[in-house]
């Protein structure tokens, strides 16, 4: 196949669609006709009705063209088995349809309908993969059905499809430019999507289609910065590089202030002294002027959600997490990459070109940042001898006066590599490091001048080149260094050494008067032995030396001229007789004698040391036109920082009007502001829960089924169950089984819509809630500090206390940079804002909460860390979950474990049933859920996840925690109706990074709620709850509750009743229903003689009255 | 992204080729063979090669160069990572990754590119994920394919694909539930004439097998962790708990995966483990030189340092060795001039020995150049940075997995300077 490769040559460019094939074809004349036979029975095959002859012929085929062989001519009986029900033999058609249907357009058009067809697969694998194909096929007639597929594929209910159309939208625009307009507006829909799967795709389809529209970003942008860590490693790099471009444009220089300063310094490194001071007092004019610095809080966003990606084991993830802090981070941020990609050293040969390369760029600008890792540069022989070349540019770029004689050092080792490439770059090196830094000027000439005596030639050559650069610089220090090179004449054997010698005492003979003569005597002695190259730089000398001193050296110069005449290499013989001419003035000498002084000792410019990469910079570093140093096609220019900020509301994801009026007349309005939106992007982020879970339903009910086993064996039966269901919706491949499935995603779907349609309407009410909450939560706290809790919430505050000093120490840097947008209001001003909010109060009036009597008992620090936290929670309510947020629990309330800190995580859950109603259905029992971070790290968008009910129970989650920082508890209600059964109620719980099976099984005693009734009703309501329904039990009470208030006690706690007031003392009364059905429940204790009682419960549902029995009767006995 | 892909071997021959967009004529590669054959060696060619209208991003990986044709800016390492992970895919589905295992599975390489990239954009990369799609070769299934004719092809969409954890698949069963870890320390090193470390720095890598049922959450914590400087995960492992607790919590991956590759800075001692005294000597005249080696034992923690190999690449001018070794053998190849000796186990007692003359090309100048040693060396049972792995908890299920540490440490780029 090698020789059809020649065919190609004329064609070159991507133009040549298959034209080497074509070419290739008769040139290899006769297997072409025995190629014709095989083809044929090729066709055979594709024709039968087996599958497995087909399947065979298709990867005959496949075969060819993988070796690059034409197989067009087999297009008609290829395509016709597109419709195939071999899935394989159908992908293989797919490969070769993609190949060639650009050359047959015709032909291919007969398989679309098939792909069509495709389309409306009940199989997600089945519509991606025809939408792949259908769009892989470079035919422009069919570009409105490419069109019309992606716009629905881009609504489709399965994240894969709707990647898979991100794929496809590079695809038609390539084909058909014109497409642009409706193509950006499917882009500008899927980069609404909130699944990790489409994100990477849609920003490489926008980087391709439309890179310039950087206001489709906006809305988007924090979303992106939240999902990035879960994308998959491609779509991470796309992402970064494009978020890299919009922070250009949308933030303000971070280094604004010190940048300048410091790039002055940089220029007086490189010796441009001249302009430097009427710059420098402009900048100081221009700094003077410049406001304090204060970094967007996005722009920190962006910042800390790409920083744990330096981990990554993708090598192009770090290079652009790195390239992103270069230029986005303030310079002191910087340094944070360098030990990433240093460790990207260690990886294969390829990568750590390409991290040299840009390594070598960012040490020219930030020097300081590598030099710690000075060592790990340290090349070994073993090394390619082009990554030397770059570990040596980058040593010598980190080199400064207090490193320089380790370098130097080092320097000298390489020299005796057996690389003499390397070996004569490492002399460049010497000689830039020279020239860079003064003090070692002198050895570093030294060393170089010891190097001219080198058997190698290259190491000569490259000496010779480098001292001359080098004196050529210093013109003063001329004569001493060449008197000495003069001198070791008499030592130095290589006559390349020696050639280049003369050459300098040539050049720089007016600096060395006395000694050049003396040189050129010796050399004319010698000059009948020396090597060829020598003769002609000694005639080269006694030239310059004619020219200069012509008294001294005439004599010597007609010696050596006269030698040079008689020489047996004709070069030297004509070189002679071409000096002679022009120098020696004579009658017929021509007019060019005149100028032989000009000719000879013209100035020679002095070369400029300095790394081929400065300057590499103006590249957006980790690109490929950063590593060629040239742009490549399709390079998008890193913006300038804009001089004023773009308006950061565009990032708002709320309308802007909805923001209630006070909070705009706040006189902290900006800071409002900024806690204003933060949760409303979560809230978005919420809404991608459901979506991503209603597809990936089926894997992840197996997967945790089996976890949540583990954990809580008491789940029973229907755990069990579920799991079983689950798998079996896997594994059966059954067709059923599918449409099945299918079927309960569609109306998932559809039940899901609307929820995530209109987040607008919500949010306008959302922002009001928000502030409702606050208010809420910190009268909360107010009053769970009275209460029996007070000892819990001194605790908290302490550690809240503590918290918030190892912030202000921030002796963890991540830490710190994870609060810090968070936790900005310092707690002076969350006093503040709590008396606001005190007097504020009587504006949102909510029922069913008393008011808070001493607001004062407050712990300042307590209201700080929670009040943020349901600053973030409470934005996403709606307003009908809002009550319940506020219950405080009253009385001793049993608190449950739902999940333990180290199952968790360090996720500690906590639940207990507060006992309040839940207002926003009368008929679920509230439960308050009490997550407590244990991990240095925040814990992002808790959420609940697929509950797994039993029919009729129902259950209404607590809004999305946005963000639990470290060390922090929070509270929140959610509501379960359990249908007044005592059949827990499973969920996932989720974060940001885990899932966590939990359940919530409710004591009998929790299923009610008190009834308020006189002694007379209840004694009516007994009645009619005779014979069956009466249960009763003799028991014998238990110590600590003999009197009637143990009893009340006891009862009270065990089982959600009122009491009811009684005549008798013999008797203890109290009265509930259940939360769900509203059926009445009677309980009577009556004591007896010693600690003999009675206990009596009447209840319609045997089933609750027997388990309340068995409750009661184990709180009065114990 | 990436337009299109050529295997070359190693005597410049295209054998596949496949293309994402539009067919790019395969004499693009011209270009290339001209950068090689400027470079001589293979590992001197460029990475990155402009070729008229495209741009040629190629690895080179057992043998076989891979090349890549990009048409615009992405970055390269982009690319770069992909040829790899695509090498890695190939290892990882045929055993090796040499030209014959290629050409041998030609279709489900083709298959396999297909499914890995998407218009020249990464589709799906995760093994677990490609492996549900097309299911790796085995004789066993190719005898059964053959006869029932079903196909190496999955039907529905890989469960990893979707999910939140790509790297692991649903409904794992193993009869035997075991996690093993390796965690493997190559010491980088640079020594000088006299022994003294110019440069040594740890780095470390924990290889985890792991074969257990169904979605475990492992746990595993260390007795140091402070000693690691700088860590690079496998994306399973959670970043925040690492963070902040220092243990590596993570759902596994099925099967073989790097968990963690990490590096101990050089800011901490690092051991030595061996010395070497040598001299290595031209004479003037004479056209010979002498050379003497002794290798020993030096921080070992009470551990026998096995498979030591000492490689020198001779000056050119160095015809023949006549050389005598008190333990081991040695060869010199007087093609690639290069010299080893295979010492093994090395004890205290009697010190490895390696002495005798070296013949010089007849009238050839004395050589300049210093010739350095590389070691290699092997130490079971110890991770030289004293790293020590303190437990690994599981949960999430019920079972009890059988779990093993194995340490090992190695030489990476261990080298003594003449």
């Amino acid at each position: 196949m090698s020789s059809g490769s020649g065919f190609g040559d004329e064609k070159g460019g991507s133009s040549s669609v298959g034209e080497p094939e074509y070419g290739h074809d008769p040139a290899s004349g006769g297997i072409f006709s025995s190629d014709y036979k095989r083809h044929d029975d090729l066709k055979e095959m594709l024709d039968s009705n087996k599958d497995s002859l087909k399947l065979e012929a298709m990867k005959r085929i496949v075969a060819m063209i993988a070796r690059g062989k034409n197989a067009s001519d087999l297009f008609p009986a290829v395509v016709k088995n597109v419709a195939c029900k071999n899935i394989e033999v159908k992908k293989l058609v797919y490969v070769y349809l993609v190949r060639y249907a650009e050359e047959q357009q015709d032909l291919a058009l007969l398989s679309i309908s098939t792909f069509q067809r495709g389309l409306k697969d009940p199989n997600q694998l089945i519509r991606a993969s025809a939408l792949r194909v259908l769009s892989s096929i470079r035919v422009t007639i069919i570009v409105p059905i490419m069109m019309l597929a992606i716009k629905e594929a881009a609504s489709d209910m399965s994240p894969y499809v709707r990647k898979t159309a991100a794929h496809a939208i590079p695809k038609l625009y390539s084909l058909d430019p014109e497409q642009k307009d409706q193509l950006i507006e499917v882009i500008e829909k899927l980069l609404a999507d909130k699944t990790t799967l489409v994100a990477g795709s849609v920003v490489m389809a926008f980087e391709e289609v439309c890179p310039e529209r950087i206001d489709l970003i906006h809305k988007n942008y924090r979303k992106l910065c939240n999902l990035l860590i879960d994308v998959e490693e491609w779509g991470q790099v796309v992402i970064i590089n494009m978020l890299t471009r919009y922070a250009r444009t949308q933030f303000l220089n971070p280094n604004v202030n010190e940048s300048l300063l410091e790039e002055s310094g940089e220029k007086a490194f490189y010796g441009s002294d001249d302009e430097e001071g009427k710059e420098e007092k402009a900048e100081a004019a221009a700094l003077a002027k410049r406001k304090p610095y204060v970094m967007d809080p996005d722009h920190r966003l962006l910042l800390r959600n790409t920083k744990p990606l330096l981990q990554s084991r993708n090598a192009a993830v770090v290079m652009a997490v790195a390239q992103l802090y270069f230029h986005l981070a303030p310079k002191a941020e910087v340094g944070v990459i360098a030990k990433a990609l240093v460790r990207l050293m260690r990886s294969h040969s390829e990568v750590q070109y390409v991290v040299l390369q840009n390594v070598a760029t960012m040490t020219i600008k930030r020097r300081g940042m590598f030099e710690p890792y000075l060592k790990s540069f340290y090349i070994r022989s073993t090394d390619p001898t082009q990554i030397k070349i770059l570990k040596l540019e980058v040593l010598t770029n980190l080199a400064n006066e207090t490193n320089i004689s380790t370098i130097l050092r080092e320097f000298q080792t390489y020299i005796k590599s057996m690389d003499k490439d390397f070996v004569a770059a490492t002399i460049q090196a010497i000689g830039r490091c020279a020239t860079n830094i003064g003090e070692v000027r002198d050895t570093c000439l030294n060393g170089l001048v010891q190097l001219l005596s080198n058997r190698d030639e290259l190491v000569v050559a490259e000496s010779v080149v480098v001292i001359k650069k080098l004196l050529q610089m210093q013109p003063e220090q001329h004569s001493d260094i060449i008197k000495h090179m003069a001198k070791l004449t008499d030592n130095i054997q290589v006559p390349m050494a020696r050639a280049s010698i003369l050459w300098l005492i040539g050049e720089y003979c007016e600096h060395v008067p006395k000694i050049a003569p003396d040189v050129l005597r010796k050399m004319a002695k010698t000059f009948t032995n020396e090597e060829d190259i020598v003769k002609l730089q000694i005639i080269n000398l006694a030239a310059k030396l004619y020219l200069t001193n012509s008294k001294q050296t005439k004599l010597l110069t007609q010696y050596v001229l006269n030698l040079a005449k008689y020489d047996q290499n004709y070069d030297i013989r004509d070189r002679a007789r071409f000096i002679r001419q022009l120098i020696v003035p004579t009658d017929k000498s021509g007019a060019l004698s005149k100028y032989a002084k000009k000719l000879f000792l013209a100035l020679k410019p002095a070369p400029v040391l300095e790394s081929p990469f400065k300057d590499r910079d103006h590249f957006q570093l980790g690109s490929l036109s950063h590593l060629l140093n040239a742009k490549a096609g399709g390079y998008q220019e890193l913006p300038d920082w804009p001089e004023t900020a773009p308006d950061p509301s565009v990032r708002n994801v709320e309308v802007k009007d909805s923001v209630p009026e006070w909070t705009k007349c706040s006189s902290r309005e900006k800071r409002k502001e900024k806690k204003v939106e933060k949760p409303f992007y979560s809230d978005s982020e919420e809404e991608s829960g459901p979506t991503e879970s209603a597809d990936s339903e089926s894997d992840s009910a197996s997967g945790s089924g089996s976890g949540s086993e583990s954990e809580e064996s008491g789940s029973g039966s229907e755990s069990e169950e579920s799991r079983e269901e689950s798998e079996s919706e896997q594994e059966d491949k059954e067709d059923e089984e599918d449409k099945r499935k299918k079927k309960k995603k569609t109306d998932r779907g559809k039940v899901k819509a609307p929820a995530v349609e209109s987040p607008e309407s919500e949010e306008s009410s959302g922002a009001e809630e928000k502030n409702r909450a606050q208010k809420v939560k910190g009268r909360r706290s107010g009053s769970e500090s009275e209460s029996e809790e007070e000892e819990e919430s001194e605790s908290e505050s302490s550690r809240s206390e503590s918290e918030s000093e190892s912030e202000s120490e921030s002796d963890t840097d991540a830490k710190k940079k994870k609060k810090a947008p968070v936790t900005k209001p310092p707690p002076k001003q969350a006093k503040k804002e709590s008396k606001k909010e005190k007097k504020e109060m009587s504006l949102l009036d909510l029922d069913d909460f008393e008011p808070t009597p001493s607001p004062q008992v407050t712990p300042v620090n307590n209201f700080l860390s929670s009040s943020l936290v349901t600053d973030l929670e409470g934005l996403s309510l709606t307003d009908t979950v809002m009550a319940p947020t506020t219950i405080a629990p009253s009385g001793s309330v049993k608190t449950y474990e739902l999940l333990h800190r180290i199952t968790g995580e360090g996720l500690g859950v906590e639940y207990c049933f507060s006992r309040q109603p839940f207002s926003p259905d009368a008929h679920m029992v509230a439960v308050q859920i009490m997550f407590t971070n244990n991990t240095n790290a925040e814990t992002k968008n808790l959420h609940v996840e697929d509950p797994k009910l039993q029919s009729g129970m129902r259950i209404k989650e607590f809004p999305e925690i946005e963000l639990l920082p470290p060390g922090e508890m929070v509270t929140v209600v959610m509501g379960i109706d359990f249908c007044d059964s005592t059949q827990a109620a499973n969920f996932q719980l989720c974060t940001h990074i885990r899932k966590f099976f939990v359940s919530i099984q409710p004591p009998v005693g929790e299923l009610m709620m008190p009834v308020f009734m006189t002694e007379n009703e209840f004694k009516k309501e007994q009645g009619q709850l005779m014979g069956m329904n009466e249960i009763s039990e003799k028991l014998t009470l238990g110590e600590k509750c003999q009197n009637e208030h143990g009893i009340v006690q006891r009862v009270t706690s065990a089982a959600n009743v009122s009491r009811v007031p009684c005549g008798s003392d013999k008797e203890c009364r109290f009265a509930g229903k259940t939360v769900s059905s509203g059926i009445l429940v009677l309980v009577t204790v009556a004591t007896k003689e010693e600690r003999a009682a009675q206990l009596t419960v009447n209840c319609e549902k045997m089933v609750i009255g027997t388990m309340l029995v068995k409750d009661i009767l184990q709180a009065l006995t114990q | 992204m990436i337009h299109s892909l050529f295997l070359i071997n190693s005597s410049s021959d295209i054998f596949l080729e496949k293309h994402w967009k539009s067919v790019i004529s395969r004499s693009v590669c011209d270009y290339f063979f001209e950068v090689q054959e400027k470079a001589g060696e293979a590992e001197n060619v460029p990475p990155v090669i402009h070729a008229g209208h495209h741009y040629l991003i190629n690895i080179y990986r057992e043998k076989i160069f891979f090349v890549s044709v990009i048409q615009s800016e992405v970055p390269p390492l982009f690319v770069i990572e992909f040829l790899h992970h695509v090498a890695e895919t190939f290892q990882d589905y045929f055993g090796e990754c040499s030209e014959s295992a290629i050409k041998d599975n030609v279709v489900i390489v083709y298959e396999l590119l297909e499914e890995m990239l998407d218009n020249g954009f990464p589709l799906a990369t995760e093994s677990n994920i490609l492996k549900e799609l097309i299911k790796p070769p085995n004789i066993l299934r190719s005898v059964v394919n053959s006869i029932t004719g079903s196909c190496n092809v999955g039907e529905t969409l890989p469960t990893g694909q979707l999910s939140t954890i790509p790297w692991r698949r649903a409904g794992v069963k193993y009869t035997n539930n075991e996690a093993y870890f390796d965690v493997v320390e190559e010491i980088d090193a640079i020594l000088d004439k006299t022994g003294s470390v110019v440069f040594a720095e740890i780095q470390g890598v924990i290889d985890a097998c792991v074969n257990l049922t169904g979605m475990p959450d492992l746990t595993l914590s260390f007795m140091n962790p402070r000693l690691l400087d700088d860590v690079s995960f496998h994306p399973c492992v959670r970043f925040k708990r690492w963070e902040s607790e220092r243990v590596l919590s993570f759902i596994p991956p099925d099967g073989n995966f790097r968990l963690l590759s990490y590096h101990v800075s050089a800011q901490n001692l690092v051991a030595i483990p061996i010395y070497v005294k040598q001299n290595i000597s031209f004479f003037e005249t004479g056209s010979s030189g002498r050379l003497d080696i002794t290798v020993g034992p030096k921080q070992t923690m009470g551990k026998t340092v096995e498979a030591v190999f000492v490689t020198i690449n001779m000056p050119k001018v160095v015809l023949s060795a006549n050389l005598t070794a008190t333990q081991g053998n040695y060869t010199y190849n007087p093609v690639t001039k290069t010299l080893v000796w295979d010492i093994g186990k090395l004890s205290q007692q009697k010190l490895p020995n390696l002495k005798g003359s070296l013949t010089l090309q007849c009238g050839a100048p004395k050589p300049e150049e210093s010739p350095s040693l590389n070691i290699d060396l092997k130490i079971q049972q110890l991770a030289i940075s004293g790293l020590k792995v303190n437990r690994l908890d599981m949960y999430g299920e019920k079972y009890k997995p059988f779990k093993g540490v194995k340490y090992v440490s190695k030489a990476g780029k261990f080298q003594v300077r003449t």
